[in-house]
């Protein structure tokens, strides 16, 4: 284990985000030009990890079977367009900042349950959270600023007088919010909330007897969870739909969330990236795919369904073979290399050479 | 009043036959969960893949209605002897939670096999029972109740019946009940593990096919079952995961509460509440009585 340097981070980390940061800031935007990235992969990919690693925080870290995410995603996305729209002295940040609290609100009190049961019980009071707040939505005008219509065009990013509308500029907005979420999360990760958390995750009576208060970690973990899905839900109505409809946020969007956290890998921040690449990115390959290889000559619809069942047969693979998930098969690979090949880490090196001597 | 009377009871009855429908899907729920411990996630999906399959046998193959129910059963079976040697025996001493996400991903892969073979049009389902008021109850008893509901409410309390008599009075039943209970003694004694969980599952199948029959008649045979599947949760957590009698109230009561909670206080919030009624009852369920109505308690050793 390396000594942290700052905060929670250690030397690996820093040049980790170093590395992505150039990647994302400078590289990306330099190579890719086309529109289409950004608006199709890049910035839903962004939002969607955001959401996944509030999944994460109370699933993978707490070990609480939640299924509820895109239910919170609605709560913020509608917070946010409501603040913009009747407080709008709040600007763009704080809106986002607030919107994801009301949304840590909603996560308190649907987390509640928790406290009593776990399982397949907390799941099917998850599932209210998420049919009640659409349903709330749907249902009273006052959140829709009554719009009959039932979609609404969600409204400019402004961020200090400045208009963030086109693509590059959303992608930019999406980036900072994840850098900064994604850092915090680690160190909450990391720190004594994140070992409370998954103290209760391992065995919740052994870490009440520890002195580890389940009340408060379940529902700090609910509402931590609940707040990352409301920021996430925010941008992603704002920066990927551009609009607002409830039926955006539907059951079939937290079971992706779901997929994305359990095929990323329980447990992991980096696990929530790569399984909602991967959830994002799969179909768009399989859609290349049908289009070039077969010319067109399978239908849709049959794709899709050949995706639906291959996400099920992964996700039962994973369960059998690897419960960790990518992130963990990710690992691995790099563990492997490194006992191939021991001379690449100078580490290893230093330490053979004084071992033999 | 006498009317207003007459409109609560035909209120109450309509929702307490349209529960023995959740009844009907919960109960294949049950069936797995008191053999095999599992909570299995893909109950719904089974719903659908099973009666799609009944409907793809009939409409597309031009198969008689009898022949293309045992087919689909069969099928069922298959579907059962596959997910026991593909996804539980693997799986055999993971955790439950593990076993729970694992049956999430069998429902997709059915939903999407369903789909990829059969298409995803609404397709329409004709029992030859009409989805109207029989007339001889509502000229005697001033009721209008749909021959549907009836006959839902009659294959319900046969399949109970008969489930019952099975776990309490043959072997077979007592051999699922020994399982249930503990897995490992069970095979110590020699009760066959794999036949048991095959043969759970294959009836769980046959139960989801007779399931979405009666869903597939009342509201077309189409994704959507998929969802309406996923209110039998609440069914079980009100009933008891473990109890079949307790399926069978639990269906009831959700039923019963929505449609008068729909009816009467609906309108104030402008309706659609029975989307999510019933999850909060259930939440209420839970904090209260968290192990159901005839549940076993819930004991966790540490």
């Amino acid at each position: 284990m390396m000594k942290p340097v700052f905060m929670t981070y250690t030397k690996k980390d820093l040049i980790n985000l170093a590395v992505c940061m150039v990647l994302s800031v400078l590289v990306i935007p330099s190579f890719i030009t086309t529109e289409y990235w950004y608006t199709s992969i890049l910035i839903p990919w962004l939002c969607l990890a955001l959401a996944t690693i509030g999944q994460q925080i109370v699933m993978g870290y707490t070990g609480q079977l939640a299924l509820g995410a895109a239910g919170f995603m609605a709560a913020g996305a509608f917070a946010m367009f409501n603040l913009i729209l009747r407080v709008p002295d709040l600007g763009f940040v704080g809106s986002l900042v607030v919107s994801g609290l009301i949304a840590a609100a909603f996560g308190i009190l649907f987390g509640l349950p928790s406290l009593k049961v776990r399982g397949i019980y907390l799941m099917v009071a998850t599932l209210a959270s998420q049919f009640f707040i659409i349903w709330m939505i749907d249902k009273f005008g006052w959140f829709k600023n009554y719009d009959s219509s039932g979609i609404i065009t969600a409204q400019d990013i402004v961020i200090l007088g400045k208009p963030f509308t086109t693509p590059l500029a959303m992608y930019f907005v999406c980036l900072a919010v994840t850098t900064v979420l994604t850092l915090l999360a680690m160190n909450m990760a990391r720190g004594s909330t994140g070992r409370n958390w998954m103290a209760v995750r391992d065995m919740d009576i052994a870490a009440e007897s520890m002195g580890v208060s389940l009340l408060r970690t379940k529902v700090q973990a609910f509402a931590i969870s609940a707040f990352y899905c409301g920021v996430a839900g925010a941008l992603f109505a704002f920066c990927y739909l551009k609009s607002l409809e409830p039926v955006a946020f539907d059951i079939k969007l937290s079971f992706k969330i779901l997929f994305m956290c359990i095929l990323g890998g329980l447990g992991t921040i980096n696990g929530a990236f790569i399984g909602a690449a991967f959830i994002l990115l799969f179909p768009v390959l399989l859609n290349a795919i049908g289009n070039n290889v077969f010319h067109g000559a399978i239908d849709a619809t049959i794709i899709s369904s050949i995706e639906q069942v291959i996400f099920g047969g992964l996700m039962i693979i994973f369960m059998i073979y690897e419960p960790l998930g990518m992130a963990k098969l990710w690992e691995n690979i790099k563990q492997k290399w490194k006992t191939k090949f021991p001379t690449m880490n100078i580490k290893n090196l230093t330490s053979s050479i004084g071992k033999k001597s | 009043m006498v009317d207003e009377l007459l409109f609560f009871m035909e209120v109450l009855v309509g929702g307490l036959l349209a529960g023995t429908m959740y009844s009907l899907v919960a109960l294949g729920f049950v069936l797995i969960f008191k053999a095999s411990a599992t909570f299995n996630f893909s109950q719904g999906a089974m719903v659908f893949f099973s009666v799609l399959a009944f409907c793809g046998f009939m409409q597309d193959f031009n198969i008689p209605f009898v022949l293309a129910f045992i087919m689909a059963a069969l099928l069922m079976v298959v579907v059962g002897l596959c997910t026991e040697r593909f996804v539980l025996r693997p799986l055999m001493n993971a955790s439950e939670d593990t076993v729970l996400m694992a049956t999430i991903g069998l429902g997709y892969v059915l939903e999407g096999l369903a789909q990829a073979a059969w298409g995803v049009e609404v397709r329409r389902l004709d029992l030859g029972i009409g989805d109207f008021p029989v007339p001889w109850i509502a000229d005697n008893l001033k009721l209008f109740i749909s021959a549907l509901d009836i006959t839902a409410g009659l294959v319900a309390a046969i399949m109970i019946i008969g489930l019952f008599l099975l776990f309490k009075y043959t072997k077979i039943g007592l051999g699922l009940r020994a399982v249930a209970d503990d897995a490992g003694a069970a095979s110590s004694i020699g009760i066959p593990l794999k036949h048991i969980m095959l043969l759970v599952w294959s009836a769980a199948g046959v139960v989801a096919l007779v399931a979405g029959c009666m869903w597939g008649a009342r509201a077309g045979v189409q994704f959507a079952l998929v969802d309406l599947a996923l209110k039998a949760l609440p069914v079980l957590i009100i009933g008891g995961f473990s109890s079949i009698p307790g399926a069978i109230i639990g269906g009831l009561i959700i039923g019963a509460v929505e449609k008068v909670l729909e009816v009467y206080i609906g309108p104030f919030f402008g309706g659609a509440i029975e989307g999510w009624a019933p999850y909060v009852l259930a939440i209420f369920f839970l904090l209260y009585r968290p192990e159901g109505l005839f549940g076993e308690k819930i004991i966790r050793r540490v």
